[in-house]
């Protein structure tokens, strides 16, 4: 049988396409040219070919700020993804009750992310704050201002309370897709509830997982809002991010060559670890259907 | 385009990338590219190869630039020379 090849869906990006050059591809060109000039007004400007890049590679206070962003977005993928299967998996699946817990769930991914600060800042205060209060009274000396130890914790727990949902409802509408047979042949088989979890609702949910963890881990690699209101950083820079470095350099100092530098820095390091999980989980799925088949 | 800040080096580089595509895709219609396995790790099509070639290229340059007092025009004709290995061999 021949079969025939037709690509002319691909014109259907052409707009999309368009879209993306006017507000990615341009100015992310720019930032490039930015990269390599001193910059002062569209007459006056000076080519510094590596000088910024090399820079930027040797900053300490920069170093130190792309360590604890790998931290932070490991600490809170390793938190997240767990608990959002697991809550997934207990979720009530059909009646009022799935409804109401979808709701309650869902609530958390519908709130801004400067107002999660706000909320988290107001919760977190010694005086008035019910958290701070609580754990003061219990006589711990809880204090985000002062404790780099207290400012991460309740920097992960905000992160995990705001976004463990979109892991759970990505897996909730993964669970609910599998077919009722897989758990009719597993229990004909007395399969255990582990082994019912690890051969049939682990593997259909890679899929879902691969878009959670890219989406969580993009996500919390730029974390800008929350911890600048929660904590500006502090106490000294021990909960400084990446994008908060960037935005002091690139805002608050104008110096735009070395944060166009910095930028792509920063975008190639997002490019190669979302590839690789990418390419990672795609081979591991290739290779389950090559085993299966 | 003024707003752009063009400066001769970024045009040949992105000059260089745009002729790059164009060219990968004139190679896939004349004949289209087989997924095999080379030394990575991984099976790849002609595209990924690239893509990884470009992707490493960047870090060479990176390492070069900001911890070597190496020239630049090294990393570069390694990177050209590890692109062709992969392209090839990868």
């Amino acid at each position: 049988m021949n079969k025939v090849y037709n690509n002319r869906a691909w014109w259907l990006i052409l707009p999309m396409l368009l879209l993306v050059a006017f507000s990615a591809v341009i100015p992310l060109m720019t930032v490039v040219n930015y990269s390599v000039q001193d910059v002062f007004d569209a007459n006056t400007r000076f080519f510094t070919g590596t000088e910024w890049f090399k820079e930027m590679l040797n900053d300490p206070a920069l170093q130190a700020a792309v360590l604890r962003q790998f931290a932070f977005s490991l600490t809170v993928l390793a938190i997240e993804v767990p608990l959002g299967i697991g809550i997934a998996l207990i979720m009530p699946k059909k009646g009022w009750q799935a409804s109401a817990v979808l709701i309650l769930v869902t609530m958390p991914l519908l709130i801004p992310w400067n107002v999660v600060g706000s909320i988290w800042q107001i919760f977190t205060r010694g005086d008035i704050g019910l958290m701070g209060w609580s754990l003061r009274e219990l006589g711990y000396g809880y204090n985000i201002t002062a404790s780099p130890v207290d400012a991460w914790a309740t920097i992960i727990l905000m992160d995990v309370w705001h976004w463990t949902p979109l892991i759970a409802l990505l897996c909730f509408s993964g669970l609910r897709s599998i077919p009722d047979a897989y758990y009719q042949a597993a229990r004909i088989d007395r399969a255990s509830k582990w082994a019912v979890f690890r051969y049939i609702q682990l593997p259909k949910l890679t899929n879902v997982l691969v878009i959670g963890v890219l989406l969580r881990f993009m996500h919390s690699f730029m974390i800008y809002a929350e911890p600048f209101v929660l904590t500006g950083g502090g106490p000294g820079s021990s909960t400084t991010f990446l994008s908060q470095s960037l935005t002091t350099m690139a805002i608050g100092q104008q110096d735009l060559g070395p944060s166009a530098a910095f930028s792509l820095i920063y975008f190639l390091i997002i490019l190669l670890v979302t590839w690789v999980f990418y390419t990672a989980i795609m081979n591991m799925q290739k290779d389950d259907n090559n085993q299966e088949a | 385009m003024e707003w752009m800040v063009w400066t001769t080096p970024t045009t040949v580089f992105f000059a260089v990338i745009a002729a790059m595509l164009a060219g990968m895709t004139a190679w896939e219609v004349i004949s289209p590219t087989v997924e095999r396995k080379g030394f990575l790790p991984i099976s790849t099509t002609r595209g990924d190869r690239l893509f990884i070639g470009l992707l490493s290229a960047a870090y060479i340059h990176l390492v070069v630039v900001g911890f070597t007092p190496l020239s630049i025009w090294l990393a570069l004709g390694a990177s050209v020379l590890w692109l062709l290995v992969l392209m090839r061999w990868g």
